[in-house]
């Protein structure tokens, strides 16, 4: 039940966390956060990694696409120029890794506001034809600025170093991807408490009356893209970190569509919907594939099925949220806890 | 942040006119609405009402004719920046947002008059934090309090009834520092006690307030109680104004509304229809 949640001043309501329920799960979560690299094997660490990395991305695309409404098909190719800053940073110049990051993140806003410019006047669809316009000639660049970008067979990297430190394993990535993710979630989250999260959401919801409320589109459209691809360019940077190989086919279009999924099905419009749905979709190949390697004494052949499998899963998920869950994980989450409010006095 | 209302200001329209293609939506259309005062713009269906709404807070752009603010030419500035100037408006078919609390759609209201920056934002430090809560403090002060929705603030606006919506909206209205509010139809739809309310608040905002206000109306009750000015429109044009009395006696109001009774004079007024177009 819900109880003693008064609060005696404006700050205190205004906070992120309000409830001492809520406070006790960031607890669990964050002692949870803390074992797991000691506790995870290194397959399971080197997925823990990743999922990082996408719920990164995909707290990005949730600010353009779920809390703006600006649908981009263009997550991927972001994140590819972020990727590829870091590679040739690295290789050429030198520089520490949260420069690097940081470079980034601030080159793919550039990039991400000119792919921006046509929102003002294209919507919907359009604008999502016109970001995958973006990605093709994003990648057609990769291949061909050969001199740059050593062209298809890409750039590797040396293992980064974090003020002195080299972080060869999985294990050191962990530590520094963690905490890395869990600011740029924090800074998501801090957004939509202030007067700009409020305009991108009033742009979603009503442009007309967003105007009219003094809020010029274009800026705040293009504002929504730079801070979206800022973070894709740093999940891109700890992407090339991580697999420390960059490759024009590293982040093929259907990544894109991953990410879009992964708002979906966990929730667009809200913080916790990017994390769900990123951590979800991440692992749920890896589930299928524990599921088939259980099947297989009694399935012929489950190993091969396994690919096919996979994509059809995937497509039902999409679908079958799209249908019987349009608020994504998030809102499954919502209910269970307005259920909790109550208990046990109502039933 | 907690500072006094700022200063009502005079609208004043010149000479304006307004067509879509061939139609004369507005044809020379001049009036004035005193600072401080309760101005309403009435007339039947059609007579460009909400197009008349619609240049002043900067949607349309008149093709002849100027909007002057305090004296301040605005006819050529774009939505936002006259929200920022002080212009606040409601409309006829709610705009608010549907799946934000109230209290988010009450601080959206004062979104030009806020500072802070991405990066503050981001880091919910500084300026940004410290105007978010002051932001939050006076309109629970002032707003809240004063438009007696206390009940509902942390509930989202789509499950509100209606009466509840509309007056949402002026509080949002309200937060955006308003020195002209222009309510699109405040109560339409609403049954005898939500108008009675709804008026009650109007009044309360000109007197504690002090700020002007303009509104299309078609309660012709509420009209002629809290008005102190009267403007009437007929095809696009001004065909009287003043007090509400005058307005009421007026007997080209009485026509515009009621009709002559006359048939040729029907037809007469087709014609000149047809002509213009």
């Amino acid at each position: 039940m819900r109880i003693a949640t008064a609060k005696q001043s404006y700050s205190s309501d205004e906070a992120l966390l309000r409830t001492n329920t809520q406070w006790a799960w960031m607890g669990i979560l964050a002692l949870a956060l803390l074992a797991a690299p000691f506790l995870l094997d290194g397959y399971w660490l080197y997925l823990a990694c990743l999922v990082t990395i996408n719920v990164a991305s995909a707290t990005g695309l949730n600010i353009l696409t779920g809390f703006t409404g600006l649908v981009s098909l263009g997550q991927a190719a972001f994140m590819a120029v972020g990727a590829y800053t870091v590679a040739v940073l690295q290789r050429d110049v030198g520089t520490p890794f949260l420069f690097n990051l940081l470079a980034a993140g601030a080159l793919t806003a550039i990039v991400g506001v000119l792919v921006g410019l046509p929102s003002l006047r294209v919507k919907g669809l359009y604008l999502a034809i016109a970001t995958i316009a973006a990605s093709f000639i994003l990648h057609f660049v990769f291949v061909n600025w050969q001199s740059l970008t050593n062209g298809p067979s890409g750039i590797s990297l040396e293992p980064a170093t974090f003020f002195g430190a080299p972080l060869t394993s999985n294990f050191h990535l962990y530590w520094v991807f963690v905490p890395i993710t869990a600011l740029m979630v924090l800074g998501a989250a801090n957004l939509f408490r202030t007067r700009i999260g409020r305009a991108f959401i009033a742009i979603r919801d009503r442009d007309i009356s967003a105007e009219v409320l003094g809020i010029p589109l274009l800026r705040y459209k293009l504002l929504s893209f730079a801070i979206s691809s800022f973070y894709a360019g740093i999940a891109g940077g700890m992407w090339a970190y991580f697999f420390r190989v960059v490759t024009p086919e590293s982040f093929p279009f259907i990544t894109s569509i991953f990410f879009l999924a992964a708002i979906i099905v966990g929730g667009m419009g809200t913080i916790l919907g990017g994390i769900v749905g990123a951590v979800f979709m991440t692992l749920v190949p890896e589930l299928l594939r524990f599921l088939v390697e259980w099947a297989s004494p009694f399935v012929p052949n489950a190993g091969t099925l396994l690919s096919p499998v996979r994509t059809v899963v995937f497509g039902a998920l999409i679908v079958g949220f799209l249908v019987f869950e349009p608020q994504g994980m998030a809102e499954i989450i919502q209910r269970i806890r307005r259920f909790f409010h109550l208990w046990p006095f109502r039933k | 942040m907690n500072e006094a209302p700022r200063e009502a200001g005079r609208l004043e329209v010149q000479g304006l006119s307004l067509s879509f293609g061939g139609l004369k939506a507005l044809r020379d259309v001049s009036f004035a609405v005193e600072a401080g005062s309760i101005t309403a713009l009435i007339g039947p269906n059609g007579a460009g009402k909400t197009s008349m709404f619609n240049c002043i807070s900067g949607f349309y752009r008149p093709q002849q004719g100027r909007i002057l603010f305090d004296g301040e030419n605005v006819t050529a500035r774009h939505a936002p920046a006259r929200a920022k100037l002080g212009f606040a408006r409601t409309f006829q078919n709610i705009a608010l947002f549907r799946g934000m609390t109230v209290l988010d759609n009450i601080k959206l209201g004062r979104h030009a008059h806020m500072k802070s920056n991405a990066l503050q934002a981001l880091a919910y430090w500084g300026a940004a934090r410290r105007e978010e809560i002051a932001l939050r403090e006076e309109i629970e002060k002032r707003i809240i309090d004063f438009l007696e929705i206390n009940h509902i603030r942390h509930m989202p606006v789509g499950s509100l009834p209606y009466g509840l919506q509309k007056r949402v909206e002026l509080a949002r209205a309200l937060a955006m520092k308003p020195r002209i509010l222009l309510l699109d139809e405040p109560v339409a739809g609403m049954n005898r006690e939500e108008t009675e309310d709804m008026a009650r608040f109007i009044l309360d905002v000109k007197e504690e307030w002090g700020t002007t206000i303009l509104m299309v109306e078609h309660d012709m009750g509420m009209v002629m109680d809290i008005s102190d000015h009267v403007v009437v429109l007929n095809f696009g044009q001004v065909i009287a104004q003043g007090l509400p009395s005058e307005v009421q006696a007026d007997p080209r109001v009485v026509e515009a509304y009621l009709g002559s009774g006359d048939p040729a004079a029907l037809m007469k007024r087709i014609n000149e229809t047809q002509e213009a177009a």
